[in-house]
């Protein structure tokens, strides 16, 4: 209704033939975007569509390689943030830009502060952030201290920022990601009071919900371009789910029917918790047997890194079980990853460049990363360089891994052949589980189905196999069975012979199996 | 600590044109100095060389100044690769020398072969001991080690000058010294050694420290990159995620690193106090634990660019000292402002020209690199 | 009445002694703010000692050379910040080398100008700052208890002792009550909020590190022609690490610091009066545990064994612009 009653006026945001590459990858492919003064306008995609990209261009954080901003029917040049906010446009980010030690109303005023002195800037402010509260229910303490809020605040706190800076379009990239499903509920009332004041709301999300939920109209993204613009209430989540996941060509691989044995990884009912307290993993309970491959599913940031970092006792579990092999770890009884591998576990982990490898040692360096004790090459005292080397070279060319010198440093490799090198150390160890997060990620199609082979191959040797992947596609050609996560939690189990990428697709947004 | 280089640059610009580049910087900044103070860089520089390499006793004073500069460089070299800057060298070398001497005034009746490994070790304790609880307090309580470290030297000095003068000062002395070592507690100068086998060197003060100076740097590269200790040590400090998902503890990496860098802190007392002075005195330490941040930094944190960068400040400071009795506007001082001058631009300013050497290597690399 | 003016003259002693460090501190307090560490303050200080005592001994005037140790110790500052902020170079490493290049330079160049084995000319009583005796002190003296405390204490300083106190009040105001404070309490908390405020992160850095050059050039200048009438060798003897002690013991807040400078200057005059006195059950207290007192408070603080001190946040982290 409010979209209707200003589809006369220019639209408040017009992105024309948008073009962004970092180095090889094509972020952004000729995206145009009319968003409509006064409208909450949704963007949905997967992780790495290109939304966060696009809506930094916008807010002037890159440049765009081609292309035209306009701002109410006007071309303009964003050229930094600065730029951005003095066209009206304000954005409130996934990470807050907030200072923690500073109350509401002095990160509200930071940059604009109204003069040199504070006290009498702070006092007008202080009367028109009131207002701003009082019109758009964004209740918060101005004299509270930020990082003692908790986060639904924060977020409030940075709508505030954007409104008093005078925002008449407001970004908010993944706003819901760090809220609980109250908070969010209120988000949405604030956003839709903004709109029917005449703001404009662009709204980041993975989340269909969300979507059909506040918004007015929706452009779903898939691998940087646009692939379609909807009305909401045109709409429907299966629609939504179909066009964001898109039907891609399922890789398939040849693979003889799983022959399942003894439970090998037992969960029960594991919470872990982050850094800041907050709980990621929210009591999954599940089994892993020799020879099988479980998949699980979802949408990146719903508890599966908390999960492998627990697994692999990286994190200690904050309440709940895991069982290798008959030894049990729990809060109490918490082994560190060096003990893990030695009952029998080897770890891909999600991010190899972070994590997995040490990009400036020499890659049989990184080649023995977590097996440094081992002592096929270790005497009493000394490494036995030639021995890792020559142990390293084997792993080289068995895995293909181009060029072949182990003696380079591990930086000098692609993505795909630092990532063979990953793989060719973790299953080298003939371990009983593996865990193996994201084995495709940024590796060429060459690569993926070299790495697809080997891991069914030791799923044919007789691991357990637990993967963690956003892709899925991979999930579906792999798994023998398949996990959805969401939220922290094991939403659902399915056989990936009935398996649809929209049956997924929607629970990994959160839909319930039944819905489906 | 050392963080990871923007650009990947071809090995040997990294390791010897990068460093050679900011030391020519250094060196025309001092060059500038010269002149400023009226004399001719030129001729200083020729007097400079003269003085560190022109004779048999030149040269034995250069490594002498050399074998503490290894000593140091090792130290806050060994740090460095765990991530760590250890700016507690001076303090750590410091109450090493306590240890030794305590060895030395004490056991100094025992044979020699008994004594110098027993004050090695000792020293090597106290030092490690010194440096561990600054390497304690950052890894557990979180305290910022630069900070500590730097406390830390303060409270050497306080600890060192209460016991000199109050404790260890040899009875009826004036100045704050204790008695002097037993022979067999005092390590053998090279003109001694070689008279002993019928050679004639002229008297200088290099002695046996700097061949165990030269050990102690082929035992650092054996041990960093030949064992898994070394292993640990570098996978914390070159990315300490992927340390600890390789099942390291860095905290107990850092005591470690810490210990070793203050051992060898601590060493520095063999070459001055058994060495040289054979006695216990305040302030032996004169800034060499400084010295050896510049020496890391040249030297790239590796055992033979630290040998090599060693002996370019102990030539300095060798010539140095040559160059203040021939030329009456130098002091001794000069050599401190290039080893400030060195520390900005091979440490602080090491990225002002990576950029631009870079990007006239970026070309060609990124051609080669597609294959 | 003995104890009295024991008292008063240590008191008095106190505030002399820390007065540089008060200066230094709050000149680090300034960096450290806005996320820049500096432990130069130490080389800062010297040169602009150095700096102060030469160009007074020429001139004649104190003034002038005041204006020459705060050109000095900016000029540090600014290399100090061109290497940290514009280089994003390792602050720590930058700062070690503003020392010791510093303690080099400034005996090279006194040797040579000079002629003094590094220290320079004595200084002339106007080419000095001389105590300010503050009306009516002398009329005062009598009056028993205050007129001792208003002449001792309070009168009777130099303009640069003046100064440093004024320093305490004057840094407060800025840091809490004005604009370029607020942004400098951001910068070092988070240089990303300033950034996107569109606030330009170097160039508070920058002011910050110049203003932290100034007030380190007047604390130098204190040392060599206020409180000496020359300049010697090694003058600041370690007082530029003591200061950022205090500045990290008074947890980074002005008026903690102002008082942290004053313990710890207290222990300087306490260590005088101490030396070879027998106290009741201690004993004679050595004069050197004396002198570590600061330092060991510094690391129980930083330890967590005395209260907790949290840095900026963003100290010492280049400010890196992106996502």
């Amino acid at each position: 209704m409010s979209e209707a009653r200003n589809q006369s006026t220019a639209p408040a945001v017009e992105l024309v033939g948008i073009d962004k590459w970092f180095g090889a990858v094509h972020a952004n492919r000729a995206v145009s975007l009319s968003i409509a003064s006064g409208s909450i306008h949704g963007i949905i995609g997967e992780n790495g569509a290109g939304k966060s990209t696009l809506m930094s261009i916008l807010y002037g954080y890159y440049r765009a390689d081609a292309g035209e901003i306009r701002i109410a029917g006007k071309p303009v040049e964003i050229k930094d943030s600065h730029a951005a906010l003095a066209h009206g446009i304000g954005m409130v980010h996934q990470h807050f830009m907030l200072v923690d030690p500073f109350t509401v109303l002095e990160n509200i005023t930071l940059g604009v502060e109204g003069g040199f002195l504070l006290a009498p800037g702070a006092a007008k402010a202080r009367a028109a952030l009131e207002r701003l509260q009082r019109d758009y229910k964004l209740d918060v303490d101005l004299d509270a201290r930020v990082g003692e809020l908790p986060v639904g605040s924060q977020q409030r706190v940075e709508i505030l920022k954007a409104l008093y800076r005078g925002a008449q379009v407001l970004i908010l990239d993944e706003p819901t990601g760090v809220l609980t499903p109250q908070e969010a509920d209120h988000l949405f009332r604030i956003l839709r009071a903004l709109r029917d004041e005449g703001k404009t709301v662009i709204l980041i999300t993975h989340k269909l919900r969300e979507i059909l939920d506040v918004t007015d109209r929706v452009t779903v993204m898939r691998q940087g371009a646009v692939v379609a613009e909807r009305r909401t209430a045109d709409t429907s989540k299966e629609e939504l789910a179909e066009l964001m996941v898109g039907r891609k060509v399922l890789l398939r691989v040849d693979k003889k029917p799983a022959k399942p044995g003894d439970v090998v990884l037992a969960v029960d009912r594991l919470t872990v918790t982050d850094a800041n307290g907050v709980r990621r993993v929210k009591e999954a309970s599940f089994v892993v047997r020799s020879g099988e491959i479980v998949g699980i599913a979802g949408v990146s940031g719903n508890g599966q890194s908390e999960l492998l970092a627990a697994l692999s006792g990286i994190r200690r579990p904050s309440a709940g079980t895991i069982r290798l092999k008959g030894r049990e770890i729990s809060a109490t009884h918490a082994l560190d990853p060096a003990a893990m591998r030695r009952i029998g576990l080897a770890h891909v982990p999600e991010d190899r460049q972070r994590m997995g490898l040490v990009t400036a040692f020499a890659i049989n360096e990184s080649a023995i990363l977590g097996y440094q004790g081992d002592p096929r090459y270790n005497g009493s005292v000394l490494m036995d360089r030639d021995k890792i080397v020559d142990l390293c070279g084997r792993q080289m060319s068995d895995y293909d891994v181009r060029p072949s010198d182990p003696r380079l440093r591990t930086a000098a490799l692609s993505g795909g052949n630092q990532q063979k090198v990953v793989l060719a150390r973790e299953f080298d160890r003939d371990p009983d589980l593996l865990l193996v997060g994201q084995p495709t990620r940024g590796v060429d199609i060459g690569a993926i189905e070299f790495i697809h082979r080997r891991l069914i191959a030791m799923r044919d040797a007789g691991k357990a196999v637990l993967l963690v992947s956003v892709e899925l596609d991979e999930i579906l050609s792999l798994s023998d069975r398949i996990l959805v996560m969401f939220d922290g939690r094991i939403v659902g189990e399915v056989n990936p012979e009935e398996a649809t990428e929209r049956r997924l697709g929607l629970m990994m947004a959160g839909i319930a199996e039944q819905a489906a | 600590m050392s963080a990871a280089s923007p650009t990947a640059l071809p090995r040997w610009v990294d390791v010897v044109a990068l460093p050679a580049v900011n030391l020519l910087a250094a060196f025309l900044l001092s060059g500038l100095v010269v002149v400023a103070i009226g004399e001719d860089p030129f001729q200083a520089m020729g007097l400079l060389v003269t003085g560190a390499f022109g004779n048999a006793e030149s040269i034995g004073y250069t490594l002498y100044y050399a074998t503490n500069f290894i000593f140091t460089g090792l130290a806050v070299a060994i740090a460095f690769h765990a991530g760590l800057f250890n700016i507690g060298g001076e303090g750590q070398a410091y109450i090493g020398g306590l240890g030794v001497g305590l060895v030395c005034l004490w056991l100094g009746d025992l044979p020699a072969v008994l004594v110098v490994p027993l004050a090695i070790l000792t020293g090597a304790a106290f030092g490690a001991a010194w440096a561990a609880v600054p390497a304690y307090l950052q890894a557990y309580r979180g305290s910022h080690i630069v900070i500590t470290t730097i406390m830390f030297n303060f409270i050497a000095a306080s600890v060192m000058t209460y016991l000199m003068v109050n404790v260890l000062i040899r009875p009826s002395q004036q100045s704050p010294e204790s008695r002097e070592f037993a022979t067999a507690a005092t390590l053998p100068r090279l003109h001694e050694i070689a008279d002993a086998v019928g050679l004639e060197i002229t008297a200088s003060p290099l002695n046996l420290a700097f061949l165990w100076a030269l050990i102690c740097a082929a035992l650092f590269h054996v041990f960093l990159w030949r064992t898994r200790w070394g292993y640990e040590i570098r996978a914390v400090g070159a990315n300490e995620t992927a340390a600890i998902y390789a099942g390291i503890s860095p905290a107990r990496i850092i005591i470690l690193a810490m210990a070793i860098s203050g051992a060898l802190a601590g060493f520095v007392a063999l070459n001055e106090l058994m060495g040289v002075h054979h006695r216990i005195i305040l302030n032996f330490t004169g800034g060499y634990g400084f010295v050896g941040i510049a020496v890391a930094l040249i030297g790239r944190n590796r055992p033979l660019g630290i040998c090599l960068a060693a002996l370019l400040f102990g030539a300095l400071y060798q010539g140095g000292s040559e160059l203040s009795f021939d030329m009456p506007n130098v002091t001794r001082e000069l050599v401190v402002v290039i080893q400030g001058l060195v520390i900005l631009f091979c440490g602080a300013l090491e990225n002002l020209f990576r950029g631009r050497i870079a990007a006239y290597f970026q070309r060609p690399a990124t051609a080669g690199a597609v294959s | 009445m003995d104890e009295l003016v024991v008292v008063i003259s240590m008191v008095g002693a106190t505030l002399r002694v820390a007065t540089p460090l008060i200066l230094a501190a709050l000149g680090g307090l300034y960096a450290e703010r806005s996320g820049v560490v500096d432990i130069g303050l130490e080389g800062k200080m010297l040169g602009a000692a150095f700096a102060a005592a030469a160009v007074a001994a020429v001139s004649g005037s104190a003034l002038v050379g005041l204006a020459a140790a705060i050109a000095v110790s900016v000029a540090l500052a600014l290399i100090h910040a061109y290497a940290s902020v514009t280089h994003n170079g390792n602050q720590v490493v930058s700062g070690m080398a503003i020392n010791i290049m510093v303690a080099g330079l400034a005996p090279t160049l006194g040797v040579a100008w000079f002629h003094q084995g590094g220290q320079t000319p004595m200084l002339k009583d106007d080419a000095r700052f001389a105590p300010i005796a503050l009306p009516f002190s002398r009329e005062l003296a009598d009056v028993p208890l205050l007129g001792p405390l208003y002449a001792e204490v309070i009168s009777g300083h130099n303009l640069l002792v003046y100064l440093a106190v004024a320093a305490v009040p004057a840094t407060a105001w800025v840091v809490f009550c004005t604009r370029f404070g607020l942004r400098l309490r951001a910068v070092g908390e988070n240089p990303h909020a300033v950034d996107t405020a569109g606030v330009s992160v170097v160039w508070l850095r920058y002011r910050a590190m110049i203003l932290c050059g100034v007030l380190c050039g007047i604390a130098g200048a204190y040392l060599s022609t206020a409180h000496s009438a020359a300049f010697v060798r090694d003058m600041t003897a370690g007082k530029g690490y003591l200061a950022l002690a205090a500045l990290i013991f008074g947890k980074w807040m002005p008026w903690p610091t102002f008082l942290a400078c004053l313990l710890f200057a207290f222990t300087d005059a306490l260590q005088v009066r101490l030396q070879g006195v027998d106290l009741f059950l201690v004993g004679v207290v050595p004069v050197q545990f004396i002198q570590a007192i600061p330092y060991l408070l510094t690391v129980l603080l930083l330890a967590g064994f005395v209260g907790k001190a949290a840095a900026p946040r963003a100290s010492a982290i280049p400010f890196v612009k992106d996502r």
